[in-house]
């Protein structure tokens, strides 16, 4: 492909080899550690404060660090994680339903489509249980049985019932949880926060991460910040489809400033599409709701057997619905992984039989669950989402059925990291969301809160320590030249936004972006939509770099200018998916690719070509981004064709 | 529908500010009010302007950004609802709609409708935790907590740290936002240890950082868009009087 070349395959990963279940353990004992007393000389910074930025920095306060932590919101609470609601996955057994680790272990390989490293997995499995008893030492008031004992509920992908809870505001729990622990060492003056900064150049000396330039978004200073490491948790990149389910300010920035100092970025087309989430009502649209895929342990998804029966849902008799998860999925049913879920309606509403106003909608229905337990039960479970669906829509889902339709909501793509969360820059660590490591080419639902909490509480304070240990360095001052440099080209980038002076806004760039990448780059991808996406989005960047207005100057809170540069990265990242989505010539999780489905429309995967980690070098010499394998290698769990039904 | 808006502008903390009209035609009953002002500010930046800054950002109505006076009302006339998440059909055609920054000694204004609202992290930072280090906690279940007790927690723990109360507040009192966490943590088996300290700290850096005393009117809680009940202060007062007593107890002091 003339797109991009090929380099040299990944040779180590550094994870451990021998029995997957002692990994972790063994790798721990061998890895160095930092004295308590020379802790406080090293400075690590964080940025973001989400569940792994923010449980990371916690973290590395209690044990000493120098912590010094970055969040674009105006307080550390308000990071995206907050709005997660279903839950968190943990392999505690507690129900006595045949969970174990090796089981969680087992179901996110699979959910993932063995796409994902098995030494990774399996870590995460065996932190989850530590996890639950964190966040409850915490005072994190997850739901609870009358007998005072924890309770948990079933998701997606997954027939245990493992998945701890807080109503529909797990992640806002958990994330003040850790917020609080960070509150408290920022207190007690062991992490310096910065809350409404923007990280926006990666400082790197001697192919070390040694530090970040960063813009104070109040005052529009520019300031260079030097470390002993760097830990990026700032989160996914979404937002490249303009409408998703992230917040409007979550960006790719950071990520892809490191990306173009030579962090490898990996499977960045592996995103996800959450099927449940409230339908676009018009162009006005600035983002899209999730409803939480709890929902589907008690609604039943459906649309009309007919195309263009334009009845009110509650006229359509019963033998005229097709419940077609049900139908197809016959042991998961509404219950199927969410790339499943999402694929299936969308095909119902291709053929014709979406419903409401645009029919790009299917129904999730809980009327057999209020007449079963009462509608006083579906409240106690449910409340919060169904007022949340009528404030948005002005419809009572008590009496109506949601109307639902999938949205971009996770990217499993990330920065490259190995074993030790460390991308290929040494010295810069990357974790949660923004790393690709532990999801492979799909979520499952639960995981994302687990991950977070497993690289920030757990898996990163020790391999950090490992590598200051083992890397004692000399002090590097803002003065250095490749400081100066960093900070040099921020300010020259900020210049240029800001003189371009055109007429056309920063949003209506980013719109139209989204919808060619929603297009072509969705939920369905092929070889000619992505060739014709990759030329519009060069010509539209083209035209953004001539056009864009940007009002103000840089001389203090310019929220406009603070979009332009994200959008102007995310164009840099949209040709990259799309050169990804390209190259993975099989249908994998949520990469799903015309060409390449069986002959009922399920995903069809090449293992013998495509069972590798795709990590991406930027290469701005040569022109072209250069490709380098990592092959995954299946011990324990075999690959097979995922089967739900 | 077509609207006139009246927007606070003020173009940083020295600027005195004044309300500045703008119409606003063609407004769907399906945009929220944010995509509203996006519309506005869509304008704005197209004619030269400069567009209306104002905090948002999950627009889902939990990550507490948002923060608009809208005719008076903090996040506006629908109860238990955010800004974000406040939609134009709750508005009629022809309406004219003030909208200022949160307005309290303890949150000054940034820019236009920004306000800095830094004193409330001050306050969790004096005490709104639990102290359990990481990788130091029991196993989860040891402790069982009576379900009425959590679910009570839940509902203190649901705040979103907002302002709306602060807002709403004659005093502009931060006691609500201090009192959820409190009640949050001294329901709980876990928030004991510390329940004591934990009160008199967080109510020392509410007095700190500028926000007025609670008279007990109630603005803060039928302003609050998640329903933190009044009665939260209440039980703020009841360990704040006990942790003054058991101090002037403790033998020393």
């Amino acid at each position: 492909m003339d797109l991009y070349t090929e380099g040299n395959p990944i040779a180590d990963t550094r994870a451990p080899d021998g029995p997957v279940e002692t990994r972790w353990d063994r790798h721990r004992f061998d890895m160095k550690l930092v004295n308590p007393a020379n802790r406080r000389k090293l400075t690590v910074i964080v940025v973001g404060t989400g569940l792994a930025g923010g449980s990371a920095a916690a973290t590395l306060g209690e044990q000493g660090y120098h912590v010094k932590s970055y969040c674009y919101q105006d307080s550390p609470r308000r990071a995206h994680s907050i709005a997660a609601q279903g839950g968190i996955n943990a392999a505690k057994n507690y129900r006595n339903d045949g969970d174990s680790v090796h089981r969680l272990f087992y179901d996110t390989v699979k959910g993932g489509d063995f796409r994902s490293r098995e030494s990774n997995v399996h870590r995460l499995a065996e932190v989850s249980v530590n996890i639950i008893d964190q966040c409850v030492a915490q005072g994190v008031p997850f739901a609870r049985e009358y007998g005072g004992l924890l309770d948990t509920r079933s998701f997606g992908g997954a027939q245990v019932q493992r998945t701890f809870y807080a109503r529909g505001q797990t992640g806002q729990q958990l994330l003040l949880g850790a917020y609080q622990a960070l509150e408290r060492q920022i207190g007690l003056g062991n992490v310096e926060m910065n809350a409404r900064h923007e990280m926006l150049e990666l400082v790197v000396v001697d192919g070390r991460a040694r530090g970040i330039v960063v813009r104070d978004m109040v005052t529009g200073e520019i300031s260079t910040e030097m470390a002993d490491a760097v830990v990026l948790a700032s989160g996914g990149y979404g937002n490249v489809f303009y409408l998703s389910t992230n917040a409007k300010g979550c960006n790719v920035t950071a990520s892809w400033r490191a990306h173009r100092k030579g962090a490898y970025f990996a499977n960045p087309c592996y995103t996800q599409i959450h099927p449940t989430c409230i339908p676009v009502s018009g162009d006005h649209q600035s983002k899209l709701t999730l409803m939480s895929e709890s929902l589907r342990n008690d609604g039943r998804v459906w649309v009309p057997k007919v195309k263009g029966d334009d009845r009110s849902p509650r006229d359509i008799p019963e033998d005229e619905r097709d419940y077609y998860l049900e139908r197809i999925y016959p042991s998961f049913g509404n219950l199927v992984p969410r790339d499943i879920a999402s694929r299936a309606a969308k095909n119902v509403c291709d053929e014709g039989r979406g419903v409401g106003p645009t029919g790009l909608g299917v129904y999730l229905d809980f009327a057999d669950a209020i007449g079963r337990l009462g509608r006083k039960a579906i409240e106690a479970k449910y409340g919060n989402l169904f007022e949340m669906y009528e404030r948005i829509t002005g419809e009572d889902p008590y009496e109506v059925p949601m109307r639902i339709y999938p949205a971009v909501h996770y990217t499993m793509g990330g920065l490259w990291v190995d074993y030790d969360l460390q991308s290929t820059i040494p010295g810069l660590f990357v974790i949660g969301e923004a790393n690709f490591s532990d999801h492979g080419a799909n979520r499952l639902g639960a995981s994302a809160l687990m991950q977070g909490l497993a690289d920030g509480y757990f898996v990163l304070p020790s391999t950090l320590a490992n590598y200051l240990a083992a890397n004692p360095m000399e002090k590097v001052e803002a003065s250095h030249p490749e400081a100066v440099a960093a900070r040099t080209e921020v300010e020259e980038r900020l210049r240029r936004l800001l003189a371009i002076n055109g007429d056309r806004t920063v949003d209506s760039f980013h719109r139209e972006l989204g919808q060619i990448m929603w297009e072509h780059c969705g939920m369905e991808r092929s070889e000619a939509g992505l060739r014709k996406a990759i030329d519009e989005i060069r010509a539209l960047r083209e035209q953004f770099w001539q056009r864009a207005r940007v009002p103000g100057d840089g001389e203090g809170l310019n929220q406009s200018l603070e979009k332009a540069g994200r959008v102007a990265d995310f164009f840099e990242l949209a040709e990259l998916m799309c050169i990804d989505a390209l190259h993975r010539e099989e249908s994998c999780g949520g990469h799903f690719r015309a060409e390449h489905q069986t002959p009922d429309g399920e995903a069809e995967r090449d293992d013998d070509r495509f069972a590798y980690v795709a990590a991406w070098e930027y290469a701005a010499d040569a022109g072209t981004p250069v490709l380098h394998k990592e092959d995954l290698v299946f011990e324990y769990v075999h690959p097979s064709q995922r089967s739900y039904k | 529908m077509n609207l006139t808006l009246r927007i606070w502008r003020q173009t940083g903390p020295e600027d005195k500010g004044r309300m500045v009209t703008y119409p606003v035609p063609d407004v769907s009953p399906d945009m929220s009010f944010l995509e509203m002002l996006d519309v506005l500010n869509e304008r704005l930046i197209l004619d030269g302007e400069e567009p209306v800054a104002f905090d948002h950002d999950c627009r889902e109505g939990i990550c507490g950004a948002c923060s608009l006076m809208i005719n008076g009302e903090a996040h506006g006339p629908q109860r238990g609802t955010t800004a974000c998440q406040l939609h134009m059909r709750q508005f009629s055609d022809g309406e004219t709609i003030d909208i200022e920054p949160w307005r309290a000694r303890a949150f000054p204004v940034v820019k236009d409708l920004v306000v800095n609202r830094n004193a409330f992290d001050k306050i969790i930072a004096a005490g709104g935790y639990v102290t359990a280090p990481t990788g130091s906690a029991p196993e989860a279940h040891s402790t069982p907590v009576a379900k009425e007790d959590a679910d009570a927690a839940f509902s203190a723990a649901a705040c979103i740290g907002c302002g709306a109360c602060v807002a709403a507040c004659p005093n502009g009192s931060g006691m609500l936002f201090t009192a959820a966490k409190v009640t949050q943590l001294s329901l709980l088996p876990q928030g004991q240890p510390e329940r004591y300290t934990r009160v008199i700290g967080m109510v020392d850096a509410h007095d700190e950082a500028g926000f007025g005393g609670c008279t007990n009117i109630g603005e803060c809680s039928s302003a609050c868009p998640k329903g933190i009940p009044l009665n939260t202060i209440g039980r703020l007062n009841r360990d704040y009087l006990k942790a003054t007593t058991k101090r002037a107890g403790t033998p020393g002091s």
